[in-house]
């Protein structure tokens, strides 16, 4: 543990962005040259302290072991674990403060645990170690996991609204804007089966953006869409920003990040690499 | 288990409150940590008020289940009655289990449409974490809603198994009497249990992936015991020859009282001697395991609850 916060500073010391680490120290937002946009107001909405995640997969057996029935009962006798059985830490210590206002970009490559962190934040996966303090309940954009691609749009809309725990009445005030918002227009009486990825994707930014979220994590979901959508959706980010609400996204589309966010974190092999100024933030990261 | 117990993570947390800075900085601002199971009433309270989303998810999944198939919804009415036509012809006919029982039909389609609303609920309650971790992993919501919507799905699916059920019973020439107003009650009952059992397999489920396995002997075996295709007082006490304890026992199994009892109300003759009421020691065992199950099934679902999509 102190192994792992003494190689944290190390990599943090590195460079001398924006740790995380050192946020807790300035009692004031930072001057407004590191932020572009300066909405921050100073409180925060997101604290991770020295967080690790460590979650299992299962089926992940090496080619020797694979699932033979002889094998599995030999461990079963010698009451061995299951050796598809593989604990994974995908997240290894990471601590920074996000304030009110925030659009904080995460990059990094596959696997460096930017969507475990996410999650965390969101209260989905228990911390292995550390802890992640929030200001209300920050919420995934991820209702898609909830819908149905037999159902109509118009059943998928509810559906999702319910999901996110709308009740009756706001379901019924924000349906037409939600229909709206993602363009569908008479789509929205079909089966999801049959749009096209675009509109799909749109119908589900359009749900979940519907709901007001204190603090938003984004994975990759303006990734879909043409321009036009995409110009849109970042327009609804700013919004919820001006709110006084707190972003983060995750996205390999730099300028999409470069372009929503004041703030970039570059997560390395579960570590934080940098943290600041997304212009900097990115061009070192396209250095390294 | 190797994953810390939340109580555990706390009072790691509680220790490292007094030194470290962020801890301190959190609690001046009144951030609290993501991840914290609600007390019991307040987790009941937060699962009331998702009632439409539990209502509104088991409807869908009711819907999306036909919408490939041509004849669609007709399917929920169809395959209820497909079951009891080969059930009929298989037990009925075939191996001839009718002897001693003067409606035969009717008393294995009772017992078959009773036990197997408890059998669907525990088998896809046993899903019903396991199979949805991208939901789990994507949306806040008390995970007991889920279980929750599996069996408010079966129960969507029995009303109309139950209209199939009331029009062969009708039709094999048990005339509706004043008893039939017993029905819901026993149906609520089963529901009780059945809630209480999908929450249990629910969480056995999710911590035990043998499970999925091992349900379908285990149902089997719940179906042979608990005589759906005969009587056990018949069975057991007169073709076996075994002492009357043995058939009372037996029917203490919740399937069974639940199916001795609707039995009792729609047909009322198959047990000399007691008409339309079934026997006290039923009805009293019928209540216990809704009660019980219940309770224990919330309760025991609850303590697992941050648990829930870990991996």
């Amino acid at each position: 543990m102190a192994e792992l916060t003494k190689e944290l500073s190390q990599v943090k010391g590195e460079k001398p962005a924006v740790p995380g680490k050192d946020a807790k120290a300035r009692p004031q937002p930072e001057p407004s040259g590191k932020r572009p946009l300066d909405v921050p107001t100073g409180t925060p909405t997101v604290i991770v302290d020295d967080l690790h995640i460590v979650y299992r997969v299962y089926g992940a057996a090496s080619e020797t072991e694979k699932g033979n029935a002889v094998n599995a009962l030999t461990r079963l006798l010698k009451r061995q674990g299951r050796p598809q059985m593989k604990e994974v830490h995908a997240v290894k210590g990471v601590t920074f403060v996000a304030y009110h206002g925030d659009a904080i970009g995460i990059v990094g490559r596959n696997g460096s645990g930017k969507s475990t962190l996410l999650r965390a934040i969101a209260g989905l996966l228990p911390p292995h170690k550390g802890a992640v303090y929030t200001d209300g309940q920050p919420s995934l954009l991820g209702v898609n996991a909830a819908l149905m691609r037999e159902l109509t749009g118009e059943r998928n809309i509810v559906l999702g609204c319910y999901a996110m725990g709308m009740t009756p009445t706001e379901v019924r005030e924000k349906y037409q804007e939600i229909v709206d918002f993602s363009g569908i227009d008479e789509f929205v009486q079909l089966p999801m089966s049959t749009y096209s990825s675009g509109m799909g994707a749109r119908l589900r930014f359009a749900i979940s953006s519907a709901k007001t979220h204190d603090v938003l994590l984004i994975d990759e979901a303006l990734a879909t869409g043409d321009r036009e959508f995409r110009k849109k959706s970042q327009e609804r980010i700013r919004q919820i920003r001006e709110s006084a609400g707190t972003v983060f996204l995750v996205a390999h589309d730099h300028k999409v990040i470069e372009e929503t966010c004041n703030r970039v974190i570059w997560l390395h092999k579960g570590k934080i690499k940098m943290d600041g100024d997304p212009k900097e933030v990115i061009a070192a990261y396209n250095k390294g | 288990m190797s994953q810390p117990e939340s109580a555990v993570a706390d009072a790691q947390a509680g220790g490292r409150s007094g030194q470290e800075p962020l801890a301190k900085l959190a609690k001046r601002y009144g951030l609290r940590r993501a991840i914290a199971r609600p007390r019991f009433p307040v987790y009941l309270r937060q699962l009331w008020q998702r009632r439409h989303f539990i209502l509104t998810y088991a409807t869908s999944r009711n819907v999306s289940k036909y919408s490939s198939s041509a004849l669609g919804q007709l399917w929920q009415v169809l395959t209820p009655l497909l079951n009891a036509a080969i059930y009929y012809v298989m037990f009925g006919v075939v191996l001839g289990g009718r002897d001693g029982i003067d409606n035969y039909p009717a008393f294995l389609l009772t017992g078959m449409f009773i036990f197997t609303y408890t059998q669907r609920t525990v088998t896809a309650g046993a899903k019903s974490i396991s199979g949805n971790l991208s939901m789990i992993r994507a949306l806040h919501f008390p995970r007991a809603s889920l279980p929750l919507a599996y069996t408010i799905q079966e129960l969507q699916q029995l009303a109309i198994s139950m209209g199939v059920l009331l029009t062969i019973v009708w039709a094999t020439g048990e005339w509706p009497t004043w008893y039939w107003l017993m029905i819901p009650v026993v149906l609520l009952l089963q529901t009780m249990f059945n809630v209480g059992m999908g929450l249990v397999v629910a969480r056995l489920g999710a911590q035990m992936r043998d499970l999925n396995q091992l349900l379908p002997f285990i149902s089997r075996t719940w179906l042979y015991a608990s005589g759906v295709f005969f009587s056990i007082q018949n069975k057991v006490v007169g073709t076996a020859g075994l002492p009357q304890w043995v058939a009372d026992v037996m029917y203490l199994n919740p399937a069974a009282s639940y199916i001795e009892w609707m039995r009792e109300i729609l047909m009322g003759t198959h047990n000399p001697g007691y008409g339309h009421h079934p026997p006290a020691t039923v009805v009293l065992s019928c209540v216990f395991w809704a009660v019980f199950a219940l309770g224990f099934g919330f309760w025991y679902f609850w303590r697992s609850e941050e648990r829930y999509g870990r991996g």
